[in-house]
């Protein structure tokens, strides 16, 4: 099981995977924006999103868990 | 002169601009959103209107919550800094509908400099030298792919309407070009609400380097000398310097008068910034953008010349004449500003956080425009600019010496800053030579 968690303080500005997919290492999972910057969130393994902790217009906190891969 | 401005922005500009307003015996009134209420540039406003919630789109961009700010406060005037609503035609036309002064150029020059295939397509019917590139905009990836071999590659892709370096990429061979397209297209859409793109010739060598004009309210357009901003992380700089060490004089006089043609090419008041691309190795140079309003990087040229841009925007706005003789502006040293982020400094991530520590440096040529101060808190929903720390010195050795002192002579704490990136820079034989380019950063972090 690998965790994704957020690097910084962020919106969620869009979100690309869908709860339930499959995905590979590198595969983009959410886009987060912060400081008028774009940050793709990706996943760190490969398997299946079994969960998705965040919606578009959320806010992050750094450490914030993002999603989770089995 | 005005009695009242209104600074329609935030942060470091906001305090610059009300800081020349108070010396000038203006009376000036800040708006802010409910993430700044805490920020220097709201205590410091001799009033200050709350405008909206965090996101820009819901305060510093909503045109109707600063238009009644400034009818509850009574300014005369709206000052719009740089970003937000600066290169806005239609603000600017509606701030001029309110009966009050835009200070600003005239909408229409805004509106003509706004599209850059426009402004290209005016630019060399102007006599300005323009790269080889899109004379109307690309529609189609296919229509891409014939426009870049027409050009010829490589090719800058880019979103018309854009700014910033947002959805700017540059593609080698044909292979990379739908997916830039597709990249300037859907960014121009989300950032600019324009999806249309143009394709440049991309010079694999180049500087940066952009001059300041003034378009004075007698009609008459000035030049006062360039700045290079060549030091840029994903096109967006990061430390500007003038004069810029890749341009002689003779490269300067030829630059700085295709730049008063392009400010008289669009009937230009008041400050603005003609930016150039200049080939590095031929040492020609091509019109890339102009930035109809004051730019950040605008201190060194105020460190160098001992004008003071914003009060000149004052007066041109006003219909007065400038504080300084037009013909007898002699820069004087060399200057530079370093750009101190909130972003880690190897990754350029934005790092945002609450500062615990802000101790700015001083001394002799020293100039710090800061946004921040201790306590301060820096959210996600604004750009990364902490601060501007900017060098004047004699000559370009005195300028980078003092920086070296000054860089580790500023402290801050709480989140992290690109001050670890200046002191590399600094410290960098290429920098120090002065023979860098637009890709130095990729070769300080590869």
């Amino acid at each position: 099981m690998a965790e994704v968690r957020a690097e910084m303080v962020a919106n969620v500005w869009k979100v690309v995977a869908a709860e339930g997919a499959q995905v590979s290492d590198g595969d983009t999972l959410v886009i987060l924006e912060s400081m008028k910057m774009e940050i793709p969130v990706l996943a760190e393994g490969t398997g299946t999103l079994t969960r998705l902790h965040v919606a578009e217009g959320d806010i992050v906190q750094e450490g914030d868990l993002i999603a989770v891969i089995e | 002169m005005l009695n009242s401005v209104l600074v329609a922005n935030r942060g470091e500009i906001a305090r610059r601009v009300l800081a020349t307003a108070r010396r000038l015996g203006i009376r000036g009134v800040a708006v802010y959103s409910e993430a700044d209420a805490d920020l220097p540039f709201v205590a410091e406003a001799d009033e200050a209107v709350p405008i909206g919630p965090p996101p820009p789109g819901q305060s510093y961009l909503d045109s109707a919550a600063v238009l009644a700010a400034a009818r509850q406060t009574g300014a005369a005037a709206i000052h719009p800094g740089y970003g937000f609503l600066a290169e806005n035609p239609a603000f600017a036309r509606e701030v001029l509908a309110e009966g009050l002064i835009w200070v600003g150029p005239p909408p229409e020059a805004i509106e003509q400099m706004g599209d850059k295939i426009n402004a290209r397509n005016l630019m060399a019917a102007a006599g300005v030298p323009v790269s080889a590139g899109s004379a109307e905009p690309v529609t189609s990836a296919a229509a891409a792919t014939a426009e870049a071999a027409r050009i010829g590659y490589p090719v800058m892709v880019k979103a018309a309407a854009g700014g910033g370096g947002i959805g700017m990429s540059a593609v080698a061979d044909p292979a990379g070009l739908a997916a830039a397209f597709e990249t300037a297209r859907t960014r121009g859409m989300r950032f600019f609400g324009d999806p249309a793109i143009l394709l440049e010739r991309y010079i694999e060598r180049a500087r940066h380097v952009e001059v300041q004009i003034l378009g004075l309210a007698d009609g008459r357009v000035i030049a006062l000398g360039e700045r290079d901003c060549s030091v840029q992380r994903r096109h967006q700089k990061v430390a500007e310097e003038t004069p810029s060490p890749g341009v002689g004089d003779e490269l300067r006089a030829r630059m700085l008068a295709a730049a008063v043609q392009a400010g008289h090419a669009v009937g230009y008041r008041g400050a603005g910034t003609v930016e150039c691309l200049v080939d590095a190795v031929t040492g020609d140079f091509v019109f890339l953008e102009m930035n109809t309003r004051l730019q950040v990087e605008h201190p060194v040229t105020e460190l160098v010349t001992g004008i003071d841009l914003v009060e000149q925007q004052f007066r041109i706005a006003a219909g007065e004449d400038v504080s300084f003789a037009p013909d007898q502006v002699r820069p004087r040293g060399h200057a530079l500003e370093l750009r101190i982020y909130a972003e880690d400094p190897v990754r350029f991530l934005p790092s945002p956080g609450t500062i615990t520590r802000w101790e700015e440096p001083a001394g002799a040529g020293v100039r710090v425009d800061a946004g921040y101060t201790a306590g301060n808190k820096v959210t996600p929903f604004y750009d990364p600019l902490l601060a501007k720390l900017c060098l004047h010195g004699q000559d370009r050795d005195e300028a980078l010496a003092r920086a070296r002192e000054a860089v580790p002579a500023f402290g801050i704490a709480g989140l992290r800053t690109n001050l670890p990136f200046h002191a590399d820079l600094l410290a960098s034989e290429e920098f120090r030579s002065g023979d860098y380019d637009t890709s130095i950063v990729t070769r300080l972090r590869p």
